[in-house]
């Protein structure tokens, strides 16, 4: 170990702010959450090294037509062309740069290339619904894909899941490391969606729905949606004192 | 500094995070034929006791020599001087709930008050039925530095040993209870 035991270790903190807009663990509506969130509160645990660090995962997971889904084949998927682009941002406007995005979701008619998705529509040979992208210097992505369906489900009777599309982010900390789903504005189906619904702050919930895009379409060929997804700020007064360092 | 932005709330994974999730290399943390190298297994179960099928588990730790090669380790970023050394795994579960991570033994860790961390991983749960993320750490059975950790001690004594892997052939063993008897202890970070 090479630390100067003179020497304070100083470490980045990330505000535990997220608290409201994370979803319960247990939210009853969604059946699966019953048996599976745990009974006991969680420990607080104080952020040291393991937790402000993170994995940098680079390009070298990426490969030239990973932001593009509607390239990884032969032909081309059928559905409404879309780009999906955003920025990847922290509690305080600070742009996440060069950060691993990944997304997955179902083909247009609602089918996921999965064996445990059965249900009878059917899958598209030109579709995958994989896609991976870093993000640039400004925190900016940017996929083509399809417009994804809605897909029915068995939580409750007649349970439809609002079309969307999965996120995936690390951020540069393991303490920002975020799963999330995108939906589009104006779902019809979000009112009965208990996934959508376990956010139970109204601002929050709103924050997971993309923005239509209509200067970012691409005339007579793609529709854009804008989807900024923003993690964890860090403590200001920690912050300074490490640039103080330096 | 201005009004801090609302944060995007999390949501599942769902049952099918494999699709976007998976990788081949995900599980190897450390290249096979790493010296010292070791086998992480483990299996989750629910609060009824069936077998998690449908989750992931993704695991972070430092090095042997308790380095991150990290700007934020204020002890300066380094590369590992394990060849191909990741520090990051990811596994999803398989039919019967079970995980598997290639690695190595992590070195203890300072802290910011002056004590020092024991071994150990940072695991994140994610799965169908899993709103957002669950946080728990990997401690290693034999460790003197388990005695004094201050993460370890913060927990109830008869709570603790849902952190510590136990032996196993290949390496350890750490099993996930996600709710009820034997529950693992899961953390706010």
């Amino acid at each position: 170990m090479t630390q100067d035991a003179d020497r304070k270790l100083i470490l980045p903190s990330y505000r535990r702010d997220d608290v409201d807009a994370h979803p319960p663990l247990l939210s009853p509506g969604y059946r699966s959450t019953v048996a599976r969130a745990p009974h006991q509160p969680l420990v607080y645990l104080p952020q040291r090294l393991t937790e402000v660090t993170g994995p940098l995962l680079g390009e070298g997971r990426l490969g030239e037509l990973d932001h593009d889904l509607t390239r990884q084949h032969d032909g081309e998927p059928l559905g409404q062309r879309i780009i999906v682009h955003g920025r990847v941002l922290d509690g305080d406007g600070r742009a996440v740069p060069h950060t691993l995005v990944e997304i997955w979701q179902a083909n247009a008619a609602g089918r996921y290339r999965h064996a445990a998705d059965t249900w009878p529509a059917p899958l598209d040979p030109n579709f995958t619904g994989v896609g991976r992208a870093l993000t640039d210097s400004d925190g900016r992505y940017h996929f083509v894909t399809v417009q994804p369906g809605a897909y029915p489900w068995r939580n409750h009777d007649n349970a439809w899941r609002p079309a969307h599309i999965h996120f995936s982010l690390f951020g540069r900390a393991f303490t920002q490391r975020l799963v999330t789903q995108m939906y589009f504005p104006g779902d019809p189906l979000f009112s009965q969606d208990p996934i959508f619904n376990s956010v139970r702050d109204e601002r929050a919930r709103q924050r997971m729905v993309a923005r239509y895009d209509h200067r970012t379409t691409r005339p007579e060929w793609a529709l854009a949606y804008e989807f900024d997804i923003v993690l964890r700020g860090r403590e200001a007064t920690v912050f300074e004192d490490e640039d103080d360092d330096e | 500094m201005s009004e801090p932005l609302g944060l995007t709330p999390a949501q599942t994974v769902g049952p099918y995070l494999h699709i976007g999730l998976n990788w081949p290399d995900g599980a190897y943390v450390v290249p096979d034929g790493t010296p010292g190298a070791f086998w992480l297994r483990g299996r989750i179960v629910d609060g009824t006791g069936a077998a998690v099928v449908d989750a992931m588990v993704e695991s972070w730790q430092a090095d042997p020599d308790g380095c991150f090669d990290h700007p934020d380790d204020p002890r300066g970023a380094r590369p590992s001087a394990v060849p191909g050394f990741r520090g990051f795994g990811r596994a999803a579960t398989d039919s019967e709930g079970r995980y598997a991570l290639h690695t190595v033994m992590p070195g203890p860790l300072p802290t910011f008050d002056g004590d020092t961390e024991a071994p150990h991983l940072t695991l994140s749960v994610f799965g169908r039925g899993l709103l957002h993320r669950l946080v728990t750490r990997v401690y290693f059975p034999g460790e003197a530095a388990n005695a004094t950790d201050p993460v370890l001690r913060t927990v109830d004594q008869e709570r603790r040993d849902t952190l510590l892997a136990r032996p196993a052939p290949d390496g350890f063993q750490f099993d996930i209870r996600l709710q009820g008897e034997h529950e693992t202890v899961f953390f706010a970070v």
